[in-house]
């Protein structure tokens, strides 16, 4: 279908109709041989929701509900912005790798996982790990969790940072987000208790209302000169709010906050949806283009391995086996349950990120680029810019990139890196098409901008304060009073010290670049990825079902390959653009230390994940070799 | 559909806690037990939800 197009604009339809294609398969066919063969789910086997039902953390609950609440918790900002980044090599390596990955591995991933949590009384993967594995990949497991975290924060922190550098409008708009959720947590404390639809109705009020501030504010010349914050400043605002949601009662900011956005993150997503379906928007991205041999400006790094590691999240993410095997698991009323929610679930994301695909592939593609290269290939002016762009094949004039960033109402895109600034173009174009006239798009732009940023935000809220448990834990086995949850100095300590792990790894981002921090994430989503394959491969061969076992062995041996290339590659490759150590010979200070430093935690990345792989082929080789002969008893 | 399950389902899909049902529960099974109040049970939840990974994710 996409060849005979060729030679001319694809329509977005082509795309959506074969994503919607290989999820009705996937779905219909292989997800049942899952659910039926595999683990032989059964509506008469009790769940841990209904066997330990304490009305807490054990309540059985509507599929439904279930599906909608699992959902809202693995849906992120990380399949927007990774098939953004991943759009530099045109638009079909991404949606082939999103369709195939999403229905081979990651449904498969989640799914699995769920299942195995839900016949292990709601086991945590970590503690999965330990029991069918061993110690070792359990503690590997807990460590590469706090890894990831940390590296997770700092990339998303990276991308709020580059979103709102010198824009006056957007800095404004997300700095009030944070006022209103204080108020909304007063609110539902002490005004109006409990009353959390109408709370959230106001808020999603005020943050309109914070949408006309911030353009009122970058009208006013004083108060945008205020508001223009360097990377460093909007940095260390982060860091401050990461370490005040980690310390402050959770009913005051990250509840009310979660709530929030969770409304404008559903909103939003089917709003898109429709946006796209009704619209239906040409690519103006070629479906290959000559990027695939390595020389992207967006990232460095070929097809093979980089494509797969740059979009995790919306094939194949890691990070969901957490919640599979965190609240989902305690809520399932019926085994078969899990199979929409766990697979279903998992193609829901994958769509989300083939939306972001679209947005992004409908931008001309010269103004894609010169939003997403850094300004070391494409300098800092809007002229520059243009010749560098346009004699890669990209044809854009310095008039078009200066008119774009005048009507969405900032004073330049060029070098926006991070993927945020040009998907919310995208999204902008879109709304905009149904709502027009008077700056509609820069309205348009910045509540894209602000919506993303509200998404990352609840990641980084949240991820602090749960990092911050996790450390208490670790840090207890050295001196007990640490455990203590409620120890003020414990408490802080943990929250500055976590925040100072990913603070490191923001602050060199914005020296060092957007492009190696990215790889480094989803190197690191991947590997968790591979560890949840190993477990749950480990659970289907003690089943007794060491044939089906290809389900989880085929996308671990595959991301095993991925990861281990790209972490060779990152640290060793020769070429400074993509070797971390060959970077690091041609730089000196700093900068040559964040290089070192990228290269030993994709180092230690490469090793855990080879670690828990071999720990895990031990005992399936254990579990199959024919057991001794019993000797018959005379 | 009435709009009262509508607007528990809303409520359980954005991560709100349930009330009623810990309350129909703690009655039905542990009537010799305290039941929380609102309040308390309602600060219980929300701590706990970030305590472990699990409940956000990329």
């Amino acid at each position: 279908m996409l060849a005979l197009a060729r030679g001319e604009t694809v329509s977005a339809a082509w795309l959506l109709t074969a994503a919607v294609a290989t999820y009705a398969i996937g779905y219909r066919f292989y997800s049942r041989f899952i659910a039926q063969r595999v683990f032989r789910l059964d509506a008469s086997r009790t769940t841990p929701a209904v066997r330990f039902n304490d009305g807490r953390d054990y309540v059985p609950t509507n599929r439904v509900i279930v599906f909608g609440h699992h959902f809202a918790a693995i849906a992120g900002p990380g399949p927007l912005v990774g098939p953004t980044l991943a759009a530099q090599f045109g638009f079909l390596p991404g949606t082939i790798w999103l369709l195939l990955g999403a229905v081979l591995g990651g449904a498969v991933q989640d799914f699995v996982i769920l299942c195995a949590s839900i016949r292990r009384d709601g086991k945590s993967l970590a503690a999965m790990a330990k029991d069918e594995i061993g110690p070792v990949a359990g503690g590997m497991a807990l460590f590469a969790i706090l890894g990831i975290m940390i590296i997770l924060i700092a990339v998303l922190a990276l991308v709020i940072v580059n979103a709102l550098k010198a824009s006056p409008w957007g800095t404004v708009t997300l700095m009030l987000t944070i006022p209103i959720a204080l108020f909304l947590g007063v609110y539902l404390r002490w005004v109006r208790p409990h009353r959390v639809l109408e709370a959230t109705a106001i808020g999603v009020v005020m943050l309109i209302g914070a949408l006309f501030a911030g353009q009122w504010a970058a009208a006013d010349p004083v108060i945008a000169r205020l508001f223009t914050l360097s990377p460093m400043v909007l940095a260390w605002s982060l860091m401050i709010y990461g370490f005040a949601a980690s310390v402050l009662p959770v009913w005051l900011l990250l509840a009310p906050r979660d709530y929030l956005s969770a409304f404008v993150k559903i909103g939003v997503v089917f709003a898109l949806g429709i946006g796209i379906l009704f619209l239906l928007p040409p690519l103006k991205m070629p479906a290959l283009t000559k990027y695939i041999d390595g020389t992207g400006p967006v990232f460095a790094g070929s097809l093979f391995p980089f494509a797969f590691i740059t979009i995790a999240c919306g094939a194949v993410s890691g990070f969901h086996a957490l919640i599979s095997s965190g609240t989902t698991p305690k809520m399932l009323e019926s085994e078969p349950d899990a199979r929409p929610v766990g697979y279903g679930g998992m193609l829901t994301e994958s769509m989300v990120a083939v939306m972001a695909l679209i947005a992004a592939c409908a931008l001309t593609p010269g103004v894609y680029f010169a939003i997403n290269s850094p300004a070391s290939a494409i300098g800092t002016t809007a002229a520059s810019a243009a010749t560098a762009v346009s004699s890669w094949g990209f044809q854009v004039s310095p008039s078009d990139l200066t008119e774009l960033a005048r009507r969405v109402g900032e004073s330049s895109l060029l070098s926006r890196t991070g993927g945020a600034p040009s998907l919310a173009v995208g999204m902008a174009t879109i709304f905009s098409s149904f709502f027009s006239g008077g700056g509609a798009l820069a309205l348009w732009y910045h509540f894209a901008i602000m919506f993303e940023a509200l998404f990352i935000l609840t990641v980084l809220d949240a991820g602090t304060r749960v990092g911050r448990f996790i450390l208490q834990d670790l840090l207890s086995n050295v001196w007990q009073p640490f455990g203590r949850v409620s120890w003020y100095p414990g408490v802080v300590l943990a929250s500055a010290l976590f925040v100072a792990g990913w603070g490191v790894f923001l602050i060199q981002g914005i020296t060092g670049g957007f492009n190696n921090l990215w790889p480094l994430f989803g190197i690191a989503n991947q590997l968790l990825a591979a560890i949840a394959l190993s477990v749950g491969t480990t659970v289907i061969i003690k089943m007794g079902k060491p044939r089906y076992a290809l389900v989880t062995l085929v996308p671990l041996v595959w991301l095993v390959a991925v990861t281990s290339t790209a972490s060779v590659q990152k640290i060793f490759a020769a070429d400074p653009r993509l070797g971390l150590l060959a970077h690091a010979k041609t730089v000196t200070g700093s900068l040559a230390f964040a290089d070192y430093l990228d290269a030993a935690v994709a180092g230690f990345f490469l090793v855990s994940v080879l670690i828990v792989v071999f720990d895990a082929v031990r005992v399936w080789l254990r579990v199959i070799s024919p057991a001794p002969k019993l000797v018959p008893q005379p | 559909m009435t709009a009262a399950t509508l607007r528990a389902a809303v409520l359980r899909i954005i991560g709100v806690p349930d009330y009623e049902r810990y309350v129909a529960h703690m009655r039905a099974h542990h009537p010799d037990e305290p039941v929380l109040s609102r309040d308390a049970f309602m600060r219980e939840r929300m701590a706990a939800r970030y305590e472990r990974p699990g409940a956000r994710c990329c």
